[in-house]
């Protein structure tokens, strides 16, 4: 799973008909230190987060098993709202 | 499956109910050699893993394969802890 940042927020009328009713958020990957990294992503909301909080996104085949997903055509969904991250030991290399 | 190293944890009171219950942690992924490979990622812990420890893990849906019958939404899971590895270096490297 990845950390992220939620930066926005999408509108879209028009889709397919399983993603009727899903908020759909623009979130920016970032690094357990903070720092943004890697490129924007588009992900479905499960846990009604919203823009400026870190979270919890899972992306891939994965994605559908989140509440509500079963079936959907998703690749990313926000399953977590991050409290805290504790990183106790700097990785080496 | 991947080697790394467990870095940290991360604390989310809000998250898919299916996730209740499962320790999210912090690993960075490691080389044969020990030293960083790539960014580091939040995985499940399915096997009582700790900070320091160094462990495997699977990417992708496999990563909630041993919560079954529970399917909960994860795409990074440690399956197992490392006690120790040997490795060769490749002839003229």
């Amino acid at each position: 799973m990845l950390l992220a940042k939620i930066v926005g927020t999408i509108v879209a009328t028009r889709k397919d008909p399983r993603l009727v009713s899903s908020k759909l958020l623009i979130a920016r990957p970032m690094d357990p230190r903070g720092k943004a990294e890697g490129a924007y992503l588009v992900a479905v909301d499960t846990v009604d987060a919203g823009v400026g909080e870190t979270v919890l996104i899972v992306s891939g085949s994965s994605a559908r098993m989140a509440s509500g997903l079963k079936d959907c055509p998703v690749d990313a969904a926000v399953v977590g709202i991050v409290d805290t991250v504790d990183l106790q030991e700097e990785s080496r290399g | 499956m991947h080697l790394a190293r467990v870095i940290g944890d991360v604390v989310a009171t809000h998250k898919d109910p299916q996730l209740s219950g499962i320790k999210l942690l912090i690993v960075q992924p490691l080389t044969p050699d020990g030293e960083a490979a790539g960014r580091p990622i939040v995985a499940v812990d399915a096997v009582g893993a700790g900070i320091g420890e160094n462990v495997f893990f699977v990417r992708g849906k496999e990563a909630s394969f041993p919560f079954y019958p529970a399917e909960p939404p994860v795409d990074a899971g440690i399956v197992g802890i490392v006690d120790h590895w040997t490795h060769e270096h490749e002839l003229g490297s």
